[in-house]
């Protein structure tokens, strides 16, 4: 953060400083209303021309900085606003309207008929569930490897490589074992016949989520395990011998320092968990094709079964509520981070 | 820590020794210069007293060597019990990271072993899960189905028909390719030029794009792809090649991912350079791009595999199944192609690893440099 806000004072906009002396520019610019960023930075590339028109060489080294750092942006600023920006506010708009040809403004009623939409909810909650399901156990099992990986064994780095590897092998590849060990016959149903357990059809049976998962773990765990073993040796070394000389037990060290100064990535690692787990239609879609068994289908087979029928409205306003919830879990999870963060520093 | 306990036992022992000497010496000197006249026979008592409690003074001394001695052996030995017990916990902790490797390894392992199977073998072992019924949907019979580790023959027939007479594959494995190889080079490019003016100044509006664009790398496919959909139809590029690129050439990963990167580098670099008289783009171009070359390949590797892997993006935005990549088309093997598809797999699998093999160190700080969103 050597590059932030704190050089330069924060109310100074971009806007303010060179154009004010310029007859051709409207006094007063709205710093940030109506007009998009897009907009304001036409506008003022215009201001610019005719100023440098007048004041020739004056401009500071300063203002040159932060003229060129808006050019360097530029790009990927239209890439990001075409692709992504522009289109999701007219998804807003599409979830709030009847439809796309007629443009009648009709409120929540889109809302209210996809929460009443049994497929929609049927999705939701299979989303919800796989990943109330998923993403602890990919937390505490990565932060697992990630201590076992921490403490005195051999052939550590080849461990690391091995609970690596998982991560860069496409789904696609591994699909094939994952269908012959949980086929009806497979290795995964003599396994829990070994027990007792009668043979299961498990792509077609409420089991149908524990391959998944367990696929969902065996690729994701190698990654959230370098988060944390980052975070572990991102410990002060001198609270921990501190700790030991007071003859701390090894249990006690995990719990009370360890975990504390892992709070963030704790939290860093539970997002990215969570976006992960909602990506996991990829992997269902891999197994079982477009029309899973109903304890597999997906929030994205719900979009993309209406978004090939062009059912604009139902799609808008499911990826809507998607994005509201995504945003929420985000905003609480930094919430949590930042209040265990201060309990740290106190 | 075990040393340092042994350690001050001897230490603490000889110290005290020959302080304990001293005592008995001045003792003894004390005591034969009386102020008082003794007889003969009170010196000699004297003499035997004194005689006496040096013999218990040595005696003690003796007992204390000794026990000392004792303290140091069991030290020794619950040193050696503990070292025994951390030699055990470490073995435990190994054999228990040795099942997690094995379980992690096993499905690639498997998948590469199974593609020197010769195709009667595959079908014998495996035929019975990919008989298909209705539309690609999977109809299950029951005999058994047994996941075997080692071929009984080892032939390379799975790839010499996918190599030579099996064309489609081939030709989807450079789909992938055509994919993901444009998306990383102009992903790179754009966000570093990007990146350069997040890094470089950062007012209000800056910051709060840069939010923006967090936000955006957040969200998951479920929420971006309506939008690129819509996108993809306004520009008449739906069900081409461009639907798939430019909303990944733009996405805002790597603009996130090399702005923190460049954010370290240190500002007076730069004040170097401008006092020097280079231009932004002179300090782009020579300053910051050759310091930010690991952080690029990092990037590269992480979209590289996410690219790869890729299913979504073509399900939704192309119809045509001549464009899609390898990945989609894998999921489409029937069971005419079960013979083939562990080779497919291996040959798809082949391209990561190996880039997995080279670059792991740049894998591993790439994945820690996107921890901490907040910075």
């Amino acid at each position: 953060m050597a590059l932030s806000a704190g050089e330069e004072p924060a109310a100074e906009n971009f806007i303010e400083d060179p154009v004010e002396s310029s007859p051709e520019v409207p006094a007063e610019v709205t710093p940030a209303g109506s007009s998009s960023a897009f907009g304001r930075m036409l506008h003022w590339n215009a201001a610019r021309t005719a100023q440098r028109r007048r004041a020739g060489e004056l401009e500071t080294r300063r203002s040159r900085r932060k003229r060129s750092s808006w050019r360097f942006i530029l790009p990927s600023l239209i890439g990001v606003s075409v692709f992504f920006l522009v289109p999701f506010l007219v998804v807003v708009y599409y979830s709030l309207v009847n439809n796309p040809v007629q443009h009648v403004f009709v409120g929540a009623d889109n809302y209210m008929r996809i929460l009443q939409n049994p497929a929609f909810l049927t999705a939701a909650r299979n989303t919800l569930v796989f990943s109330m399901i998923s993403v602890p156990l990919a937390v505490v099992l990565s932060l697992f490897l990630a201590v076992v990986l921490e403490s005195r064994i051999p052939f550590k780095s080849y461990f690391r490589s091995f609970f690596l590897s998982p991560m860069m092998v496409p789904v696609a590849s591994v699909i094939l074992v994952w269908q012959v060990l949980f086929h009806s016959h497979g290795l995964a149903n003599d396994m829990i016949g070994f027990f007792g357990l009668g043979p299961i059809d498990w792509p077609k049976s409420d089991y149908a989520m524990i391959p998944i998962c367990i696929l969902f773990l065996w690729k994701n765990l190698g990654y959230n395990m370098i988060l944390f073993m980052a975070g572990l040796s991102a410990i002060p070394r001198e609270i921990l011998e501190v700790a030991k000389l007071e003859s701390a037990t090894d249990w006690q060290i995990f719990w009370s320092i360890k975990l504390r100064y892992l709070s963030s990535s704790i939290m860093f690692v539970t997002i990215m968990s969570l976006i992960n787990s909602f990506k996991v239609f990829r992997e269902i879609y891999l197994l079982t094709g477009d029309h899973p068994y109903g304890s597999l289908y997906m929030l994205q087979h719900f979009i993309n079964n209406n978004l090939s029928s062009l059912d604009y409205q139902k799609v808008s306003s499911a990826a809507i509520i998607m994005s509201v919830v995504m945003v929420g879990i985000i905003a609480l999870l930094l919430l949590a981070e930042n209040r265990a963060g201060r309990d740290l520093e106190s | 820590m075990e040393e340092e306990r042994k350690s001050p036992v001897p230490e603490n022992g000889e110290q005290q020794l020959p302080a304990e000497n001293n005592s008995i010496e001045k003792e003894e000197k004390k005591l034969p210069a009386p102020a008082v006249h003794l007889s003969g026979s009170q010196r000699r008592r004297a003499a035997a007293i004194l005689e006496h409690r040096r013999r218990q003074q040595e005696e003690a001394e003796q007992q204390r060597r000794l026990e000392m001695a004792l303290d140091r052996e069991q030290a020794r030995i619950l040193h050696g019990k503990r070292m025994r017990r951390r030699f055990v916990k470490a073995a435990l902790i190994t054999v228990l990271a040795g099942i997690f490797a094995v379980l992690f390894l096993m499905p690639i392992v498997v998948t590469f072993t199974n593609s020197f199977m010769a195709p009667s073998e595959i079908n014998a072992n495996y035929g019975k899960v990919f008989e298909t019924g209705t539309n690609g949907g999977r109809v299950f019979i029951s005999d058994k189905v047994n996941l075997k580790f080692i071929p009984d023959m080892v032939t390379f027939s799975q790839y010499a028909s996918v190599l030579f007479r099996s064309p489609e594959y081939l030709l989807k494995f450079w789909n992938s390719v055509l994919y993901v190889v444009p998306i990383v080079v102009f992903q790179l490019l754009v966000a570093s030029l990007a990146a350069f003016g997040f890094a470089r100044y950062s007012g209000k509006v800056r910051s709060a794009l840069f939010f923006i664009y967090i936000a955006v790398m957040l969200m998951p496919y479920q929420v971006t792809l309506v939008p690129n959909f819509l996108v993809s139809g306004w520009l008449h590029i739906l069900n081409t090649r461009w639907a798939i690129l430019l909303p990944g050439i733009f996405s805002p990963f790597a603009v996130y991912m090399l702005t923190k990167y460049m954010r370290r580098i240190p500002v007076s670099l730069y004040e170097a350079a401008e006092i020097d008289g280079a231009g932004e783009w002179q300090i782009f171009t020579q300053i910051c791009m050759p310091l930010c070359r690991s952080g690029l390949v990092s990037i590269a590797i992480l979209l590289f595999i996410d690219y790869w892997n890729m299913v979504e993006q073509p399900l939704i935005l192309l119809n045509n199944s001549e464009m899609h990549p390898l990945s989609v088309f894998l999921s489409e093997i029937n069971a005419g192609e079960i013979s083939l598809a562990f080779a497919v797999a291996v040959i798809y699998m082949v391209l990561p690893m190996l880039i997995f093999l080279y670059g792991e160190e740049y894998l591993v700080e790439g994945i820690t440099y996107q921890g901490g969103v907040k910075e």
